[in-house]
């Protein structure tokens, strides 16, 4: 069957929103061959799509899950990578980040991964400079790897499920429980799961929920059992232990007791559906450790799945045609 | 899905020919392998895969051996794709074998051999899954306009296409007839999954 033409033509990947579903779709599509790299039981876990090329990873906030995956997903296209933490950088004698961004590509960096504390840093970057920006997570407004790694948990799920490596997301129900108003991971993954045509419930305290509910193409409850007992999909966000000292919530233990997942409440849900989580997870906190470590979880599968999602987004990025000034092809090559 | 071909293009191979060629293509691999339990064949996708099963299917009937048939993609190894010149996309359908290759004789099995690109790719990633003790081609057609120095060990036939001609080959399991076909258009790069 021949595949419908797509074709990659953005410099960066800023956000989802601004993507459409066969973008999406293609990027999902060229994951499958990554994730059978990473897989390669004997031989050379790499192919040379990056051969040569400079990625640099570049993070102003602490990461650990997202930088090595990024670091990984380089490495094994053979590109060559460079981390600057933020703290060891010249931004703390004053530089600004166009000034620390010319200065990278002076080097000749063609992959830039950034996370900043900033809404819309990645984007003023890459209005103003050539290097490829990949956002891994500006501010409060996305972090669009993340979701497209999700997503692809959760179509390779329903693919395998179905025995049809075509089916899509169309009509899955996914729940995601807490704090979605600070959360970049819950904003890219609405727009994400809505444009693929999924069905998405909000869950959790009125003061965790975004302003902008009302046109994010989304349901919300503030019940858990009402939210998940249909779910296919119960991800569950973050929650960060900083915010309680904002008032935003009374305290831990009534966050726990209304909106954990738990061997408890997953009694209302459908015995199919998967447990995800976008990690660090606190645990007994947004999951009860039991449904963490158990069968139903594909935590540790969005880590492995990241890697290659994140390898076909820097190979489309980086390997588009017409992108590069590349030797002066012969005309009527044979193919 | 089965398309239908080219109103303009001329067959040069049919079905009786072809299944002739298959079969002498897989006496030659018998014949050029004494040691014919060491050899497993990688079709290369799309069409080397169902030429690759055929040709496992012939060697079994001549010596009762089942010969290991795998799958090799070659699109993560392309040298366009590489150098951003890429149309071929990366599909769905990946390399895949489950039997190792260490030490054993690789028989590549390819449809059309032109530029040798494809066979280049495949050599490379074949090095990276294993070290076979030797890598043989076999190929249905060579329709000349090599680019690289590589040669088939099994050959069917050779046609002669003009830089403006396209060599199509097409099987009963992917479209439904067995043919050959010459079709007087440039080839359109990027029309659909890499099919060199």
């Amino acid at each position: 069957m021949m595949t419908p033409v797509r074709t990659w033509n953005r410099k960066d990947l800023i956000g989802i929103e601004e993507l459409s579903r066969p973008e999406i779709e293609l990027i999902l599509d060229t994951a499958p061959q990554f994730v059978a790299v990473s897989a390669r039981e004997s031989g050379i876990k790499k192919v040379p799509l990056l051969q040569g090329r400079l990625v640099v990873n570049w993070f102003y906030e602490p990461s650990t899950r997202t930088r090595t995956s990024f670091e990984l997903a380089a490495k094994r296209l053979s590109a060559d990578t460079l981390s600057i933490a933020a703290s060891a950088s010249s931004s703390v004698k004053g530089e600004s980040l166009h000034d620390t961004l010319a200065n990278i590509e002076a080097m000749h960096s063609d992959i830039i991964v950034l996370r900043h504390y900033y809404a819309g840093a990645p984007h003023m970057l890459a209005k103003r400079h050539a290097s490829h920006i990949i956002n891994a997570g500006d501010g409060r407004h996305e972090h669009p790897t993340q979701a497209l790694l999700d997503a692809y948990t959760m179509l390779d799920h329903v693919r395998t499920l179905r025995g049809d490596r075509h089916a899509t997301l169309d009509g899955l129900r996914v729940a995601l429980i807490g704090d979605v108003a600070h959360s970049r991971v819950a904003r890219s993954n609405i727009w994400c799961l809505t444009k693929l045509g999924a069905r998405v419930v909000l869950c959790g305290p009125r003061t965790l929920m975004p302003p902008e509910i009302g046109r994010m193409g989304v349901d919300v409850s503030y019940n858990l059992h009402e939210a998940i007992h249909d779910a296919d999909v119960i991800y569950a966000l973050r929650i960060q232990l900083e915010r309680q000292q904002s008032c935003l919530f009374p305290s831990l233990r009534e966050y726990i007791k209304l909106f954990r997942i738990d061997r408890e409440s997953l009694k209302v849900a459908p015995p199919h559906a998967l447990i995800m989580h976008p990690g660090p997870i606190n645990r007994d906190v947004e999951l009860a450790a039991e449904v963490a470590d158990s069968s139903r979880s594909v935590v540790l599968q969005q880590v492995t799945n990241g890697v290659a999602v994140r390898m076909a987004v820097m190979h489309l990025l980086a390997n588009q045609p017409g992108r590069r000034t590349a030797p002066a092809a012969t005309e009527e090559r044979a193919p | 899905m089965p398309q239908p071909p080219e109103p303009s293009s001329t067959i040069v191979m049919h079905a009786d020919a072809m299944a002739e060629v298959v079969h002498r293509l897989a006496q030659e691999i018998v014949g050029g392998n004494p040691d014919v339990e060491k050899v497993v064949l990688l079709g290369i996708l799309r069409r080397g895969r169902p030429l690759a099963d055929r040709l496992a299917a012939h060697i079994k009937e001549m010596t009762g051996i089942s010969l290991p048939v795998g799958s090799l993609a070659t699109t993560l190894y392309r040298d366009d794709l590489r150098a951003g010149m890429g149309h071929a996309q990366i599909g769905l359908a990946g390399t895949y074998f489950d039997f190792p290759i260490d030490d054993m004789t690789i028989v590549l099995v390819d449809d059309v051999l032109a530029a040798g690109r494809t066979i280049r790719a495949a050599m490379d990633e074949v090095m990276d899954y294993g070290r076979p003790a030797r890598i043989q081609l076999a190929c249905l057609i060579d329709r000349g306009g090599r680019e690289l120095p590589i040669q088939p060990d099994y050959l069917g036939w050779t046609v002669a296409a003009g830089p403006r001609e396209y060599v199509s080959v097409r099987l009963v399991e992917l479209d439904g007839e067995d043919a050959v076909l010459l079709i007087p258009h440039p080839y359109k790069f990027g029309s659909g999954e890499a099919s060199p």
